[in-house]
C-alpha cells in the first residue's frame, strides 16, 4: 500500500484520525519531557517508572476506574521505593532501580494474567494505536497540555535544577520536590503513551528523539522543539508503517525514531561520527 | 569607616557550632564573624570541615549544636538568598555537555529575583551583560559553557553569582582544576571586586600561600578554628605553628609581584 492509500484511508476512517492525533500528541509530550529526563541523567529511571505503571493499570482495569489513577500511584510508589532503598543501604541507585521496577512489573504481569486477558496485556505492553478511543484521545490531550504548561511555567526552575542541583539548592529550590513532580509527570506521560507505543517502549520515545536533538544543538530550548519535532515525525511515520504492514505500532514508531537517531549520530555537523573522523583525518594530513 | 562597620551587624555570625557525622566530629565549637567589607580566606587541609562549614552557612546542612546567623537572621529561616552569591567547586556539580550558553548560565543567577512564572526582561539582560563584563567574559556570551576552559567556566560562575548583586560572595575552592596562571588572575579579579564594589567575600581554599596575598582576614580551620584574624597577623604566626596545624611541613610561597 502506498502513502497515498494511507492518506486516503486517513480521510476515510475515524479510528485512523484518532490514532494520528494521539500519536502526534504523544510525540510532542515525550519529546519535551524526554529532554529533561536525559539531561538529568534519568534515562534508566524513565525506563523503570514507565514499567512500574503496569500493576497500577491492571488494578484500575480490575476496578473499572480510569487507569490514570492506578498508574500514577504505582509509578510514584516505585520512585519513592527506589529512593528509599538506595538511601538506606549500600545498594546503589542503579541497582535499586533494577530491583524495584522489575519486581513491580512482575506483579503487574501476574495480576493481568489472573484477569485472564492476555490480549489486553499484549496491547498494554506493545501499544495498539489503531484502537484508540475518543476518551483516550482527550486524556492524552489533557496530559499533554498539563506537561507543556508545567514546562513553560517552571522552565527556569527546571533549567537550574537540571544544570546545577547544588546551585539550585542554594537558591532555596526544592530539588526533591522537583524530582518527584517529574516522576508524577513521567507516569502520566507513560499512561498517555500506553495506546501508541505501550509500556515496554515508552522509554524509547522519551529518550531517542531527545537524544537525537541533543546531538544536533547546543541550546536547550532548540533541543526541546527539535525533540518534539522528531517525536511527531517518528509517530506519524510509525503509524503509517504500522497501518500499512499490519505491525505493532510501538515497534514501528520506535524504529523510525531510532533511524533518525542513527542519522544524527553519523551525520550531525558538530557531533557526528562521520564529520569527526573526517576532521581527524584532515588534521593528521596537515600534520604530516 | 571602621566605626561604621563596627556598629553594623556582622554579615555571617557563627556561634558555638558543632557538627558531627555519625560518631566523628567534623566541626567543634566554631565561633566566627564575617563583617561587611571583609575578604576572609578560610583555609584548612582536606577533610578539615571547610565544606561542611560552608554548607551549614548556606543552610544546606543543619548543625547539631550552635547557630549560624546570616544578616542577623537564623540560617534555617533565612530567605533572602539573593543577598548571597555562592560559587561551588567546579568538579562538584554541573554537566559539561549541557546545552546552555554562557549568557543563559549567568541569567540563571537572576532566577531567584525574577520569581516564579516570570520571564527575563530587558533590564535583566543588561544586568547579565554587566556581570559578564565584570569578570571579562562578555566576548564569550553566546558560546556553549562546555567549550570553555576550567578557568573561564569559573569566571562565568562568578558572573552568575554576581548578577543578582549579592552583598556576600562565598567561593568554595574556586581554583581547583584551574592552572596556576589562571588562578592568579582569578584571585586578582576577586581582589578588584572586593575593592571596587566593597563586596564581602568568603574564600575557601587549601592553598595558604597564594591566598594570603589577596585576603584581608584569615581563618584556619581543622575541626576547630586555630587562627582567626587579620592577614598581617597571620603572616606573623610562626611557620612551626602552621605546620603543626596542617600535620606536616608547610612551605608558604612568597608571591612578590
Amino acid at each position: 500500500m502506498s502513502f497515498m492509500a494511507f492518506l486516503e484511508a486517513l480521510f476515510q476512517y475515524e479510528f485512523l484520525q484518532k490514532a494520528l492525533w494521539t500519536s502526534v500528541m504523544v510525540g510532542i509530550i515525550c519529546g519535551v519531557l524526554g529532554c529533561f529526563i536525559i539531561l538529568r541523567g534519568m534515562a534508566l529511571m524513565g525506563d523503570a517508572i514507565s514499567h512500574a505503571v503496569l500493576p497500577g493499570v491492571a488494578i484500575s482495569y480490575m476496578f473499572g476506574v480510569n487507569f490514570f489513577f492506578g498508574a500514577v500511584l504505582t509509578g510514584v510508589l516505585t520512585a519513592i521505593g527506589i529512593g528509599f532503598v538506595s538511601q538506606n543501604s549500600r545498594i546503589k541507585h542503579d541497582m535499586a532501580i533494577g530491583i524495584m521496577f522489575t519486581s513491580v512489573f512482575a506483579v503487574g504481569i501476574i495480576i493481568i494474567t489472573l484477569m485472564k486477558s492476555s490480549a489486553d496485556l499484549y496491547h498494554i505492553l506493545f501499544g495498539n494505536v489503531l484502537a484508540v478511543r475518543t476518551s483516550d484521545m482527550w486524556m492524552t490531550l489533557s496530559i499533554g497540555l498539563l506537561v507543556i504548561t508545567l514546562v513553560t511555567l517552571f522552565y527556569k526552575e527546571l533549567l537550574v535544577s537540571t544544570f546545577d542541583p547544588t546551585m539550585a539548592q542554594s537558591y532555596g529550590l526544592p530539588n526533591k520536590w522537583i524530582h518527584y513532580i517529574l516522576m508524577v509527570v513521567l507516569t502520566m506521560v507513560t499512561v498517555a503513551s500506553l495506546q501508541t507505543v505501550g509500556i515496554v517502549l515508552v522509554v524509547a520515545m522519551l529518550i531517542t528523539p531527545a537524544a537525537t536533538a541533543y546531538l544536533l544543538t547546543n541550546r536547550l530550548w532548540v533541543m526541546i522543539y527539535m525533540a518534539a519535532g522528531f517525536g511527531v515525525i517518528s509517530s506519524v511515520l510509525g503509524l503509517y508503517f504500522s497501518f500499512t504492514y499490519n505491525l505493532a505500532s510501538g515497534a514501528t514508531i520506535v524504529l523510525v525514531s531510532a533511524f533518525f537517531f542513527a542519522a544524527a549520530f553519523f551525520f550531525s555537523p558538530s557531533q557526528g561520527l562521520l564529520w569527526k573522523s573526517f576532521k581527524a583525518r584532515k588534521n593528521r594530513a596537515s600534520l604530516s | 569607616m571602621m566605626e561604621q562597620s563596627r556598629l553594623k551587624e556582622p554579615i555571617i555570625s557563627i556561634k558555638n557550632l558543632y557538627y558531627h557525622y555519625g560518631q566523628a566530629n567534623v566541626l567543634e565549637n566554631i565561633n566566627l564573624d564575617v563583617k561587611k567589607g571583609d575578604f576572609l580566606g578560610l583555609v584548612g587541609p582536606n577533610g578539615s570541615g571547610k565544606s561542611t562549614l560552608i554548607k551549614c552557612i548556606l543552610g544546606l546542612q543543619q548543625a547539631q549544636k550552635g547557630e549560624v546567623l546570616l544578616f542577623g537572621e537564623q540560617a534555617a529561616k533565612f530567605r533572602r538568598w539573593d543577598k548571597i552569591g555562592y560559587v561551588s567547586q567546579k568538579a562538584s556539580s554541573f554537566n559539561t555537555s549541557f546545552p546552555a550558553t554562557v549568557f543563559e548560565v549567568v541569567s540563571m543567577g537572576l532566577f531567584g529575583k525574577v520569581g516564579l512564572f516570570r520571564f527575563l526582561k530587558r533590564e535583566h539582560r543588561i544586568k547579565v551583560k554587566e556581570a559578564l563584563e565584570a569578570v571579562g567574559m562578555d566576548a564569550y556570551s553566546s558560546r556553549n559553557i562546555g567549550e570553555l576552559s576550567g578557568g573561564q567556566q569559573q569566571r562565568v560562575f562568578i558572573a552568575r553569582a554576581l548578577v543578582s548583586e549579592p552583598e556576600l560572595l562565598i567561593l568554595d575552592e574556586p581554583t581547583v582544576g584551574v592552572d596556576a596562571l589562571s588562578a592568579d588572575t582569578f584571585y586578582q579579579m576577586l581582589k578588584d571586586l572586593h575593592r571596587e564594589r566593597n563586596m564581602t567575600l568568603l574564600l575557601v581554599t587549601h592553598d595558604v600561600g597564594v591566598m594570603s596575598d589577596y585576603v584581608t582576614n584569615v581563618a584556619c580551620l581543622n575541626k576547630t578554628l586555630h587562627f582567626h584574624g587579620k592577614t598581617d597577623e597571620f603572616e606573623k604566626v610562626s611557620k612551626e605553628k602552621l605546620s603543626s596545624f596542617y600535620g606536616h611541613k608547610v612551605h608558604v610561597l612568597d608571591h612578590t609581584h
